[in-house]
């Protein structure tokens, strides 16, 4: 993992891979980021914690440009995502994955398909090449003779593995996962946490994991934010967050009823 | 009071005017995906399939009956004048200018329409055309250019098969079952029946063809909030398609005559 104002290997500062700067959103009258601002290491794993309702996942759609903000912009490798044309954006985004939190397989094609797509519309490659490197893929995520499955003959820890090889089937440099093991058992848990860590070391891909497991956030990131009513409560690595003192981020991590944090 | 009703009538026209410019903005990017990369010709064939193919079935049943049911009500209402020669001539003429096109856009809407809304609407709601954004693909290219296409090549194509039918629907209960002459009830058609009639219908029938096709997709591709918004894309698809082509074909009928 490499740091911002580093040198790369051609003595160019780095710049960073994701730059969030000043973001606002809102649905109606509520008001779900409020002026959001962060930057993301190279290579990184970057977690994002928050209780449900407080604008994880929209933060990601932002990032992603599948919303756009009332204000402010994101800076993905140094180009702003929401000023970006059509084919400005296309282009950068085939850079880009995103793991969905329901997977969001396509339900009309095969596994083999749905992890081929990408690379059918993008590249160039014969059927026969294509086809290899999407079960290479899969076979990266620990998934061998389901190629001629359809998303609903397969379970659900099954749907999300083949939703990262879906998102890494074009090799991105950015991850971006939408609570990647919500709905899982602790091993399959466990199972997709370590997939991840493995992206980052097998694609030194720079990822953002947008989670409310503690568990699986502690065990996966390099630094963690902690998002509440639209703004950043916290934001350090793991250790600290283990060690703060704020009772909101305390009543979070530890999961207790009793607190700032409104459970009703 | 009365700055509520303006405010009512105001927040309401805006609503209406961003949806039109919405749908037509989803008509140009359907239209001119034909040569995007997005755009797959395979994609198009499995929809002129759906559209068109699976659709046969039923337009020919519809068409056949509304043919018998046209030579039956013309044939009693003739009768009184000894006009029943006119029989062939009321039957083709309803066909090729009106009912051929309109009851196809309209069963084409019901069986085709729904199900290009339910598609869509569950893709949304599921994520997977933000999904199709996330691979770099435009979900409108990739899924609404080759409905639009598959619209407007099958709706003529199965229009002239419910022209065709309905004809000879009139013919069967006219001569076999009523005891018209053959040559009467031909005759009837060669002497009013021009090309004209019939290549109106064809351009009614590729506008009701793109109209539905865009229709539906809109309002697939808009759905929210789970099954029951996907429930209410495809009755918001099927009523907006069918009454678009109802009120369109008074003003193409206005325009091609």
């Amino acid at each position: 993992m490499a740091f911002l104002n580093d040198l790369d290997k051609k003595g160019r500062p780095v710049t960073s891979p994701i730059k969030v700067d000043d973001l606002w959103k809102s649905f109606g009258s509520q008001s779900v980021l409020k002026g959001l601002s962060f930057e993301v290491n190279p290579g990184e794993t970057f977690v994002v914690i928050g209780g449900s309702g407080q604008g994880k996942s929209v933060l990601l759609k932002n990032i992603m440009r599948l919303m756009k903000a009332d204000r402010g912009e994101v800076y993905i490798q140094g180009l702003p995502i929401m000023d970006l044309d059509q084919n400005e954006l296309y282009s950068l985004r085939r850079k880009m994955g995103m793991v969905f939190q329901e997977a969001a397989l396509f339900d009309s094609m095969s596994i083999l398909d749905n992890v081929a797509f990408a690379l059918r519309m993008h590249t160039k490659f014969p059927e026969k090449e294509l086809l290899l490197q999407a079960r290479e893929k899969l076979a990266m995520v620990g998934l061998k003779g389901v190629d001629h499955k359809f998303p609903s003959e397969i379970s659900g820890g099954m749907k999300k593995r083949v939703g990262i090889a879906r998102a890494i089937a074009l090799v991105p440099e950015i991850l971006l996962y939408d609570e990647p093991t919500t709905g899982l058992d602790p091993v399959l848990s466990s199972a997709i946490d370590e997939l991840i860590l493995k992206m980052q070391t097998d694609l030194s891909v720079t990822s953002i994991v947008i989670t409310h497991d503690m568990k699986s956030a502690l065990r996966i990131a390099d630094r963690v934010l902690f998002l509440f009513q639209g703004g950043i409560r916290f934001l350090g690595a793991p250790q600290e967050l283990l060690q703060s003192d704020d009772p909101v981020v305390s009543q979070f991590v530890k999961g207790e009823t009793q607190g700032p944090i409104a459970t009703l | 009071m009365l700055t509520r009703f303006f405010s009512w009538v105001g927040r309401k026209t805006l609503g209406l005017l961003t949806v039109s410019g919405s749908i037509f903005l989803t008509a140009v990017t359907a239209f001119v995906g034909l040569v995007r990369p997005a755009f797959l010709w395979w994609n198009l064939l499995v929809q002129l399939v759906r559209v068109g193919a699976d659709s046969t079935p039923v337009v020919l049943v519809t068409a056949f009956f509304t043919g018998m049911v046209l030579a039956l009500q013309a044939w009693i209402g003739f009768q009184k004048f000894n006009a029943e020669g006119m029989v062939g001539a009321v039957v083709s003429l309803s066909l090729t200018r009106e009912l051929g096109p309109v009851i196809t856009g309209l069963m084409v809407t019901g069986r085709s329409g729904s199900s290009m809304a339910a598609e869509l609407g569950t893709m949304r709601v599921t994520e997977q055309i933000d999904a199709l954004e996330s691979l770099a693909v435009s979900p409108l290219v990739y899924l609404v250019t080759p409905r639009f296409y598959a619209g407007l090549i099958a709706l003529p194509l199965l229009t002239v098969l419910a022209d065709f039918v309905g004809i000879v629907g009139g013919y069967f209960v006219a001569v076999d079952m009523l005891g018209l002459p053959s040559n009467v009830y031909l005759k009837g058609i060669s002497h009013y029946v021009d090309l004209h009639d019939f290549y109106s219908g064809l351009i009614k029938s590729c506008v009701f063809g793109a109209i539905l096709a865009i229709f539906s997709c809109y309002m697939g591709y808009h759905a929210r909030g789970g099954a029951a918004g996907v429930g209410q894309s495809v009755t918001k698809a099927v009523v907006s398609s069918s009454m678009a082509i109802l009120v369109l074909d008074y003003f193409l009928t206005a325009w091609l005559f």
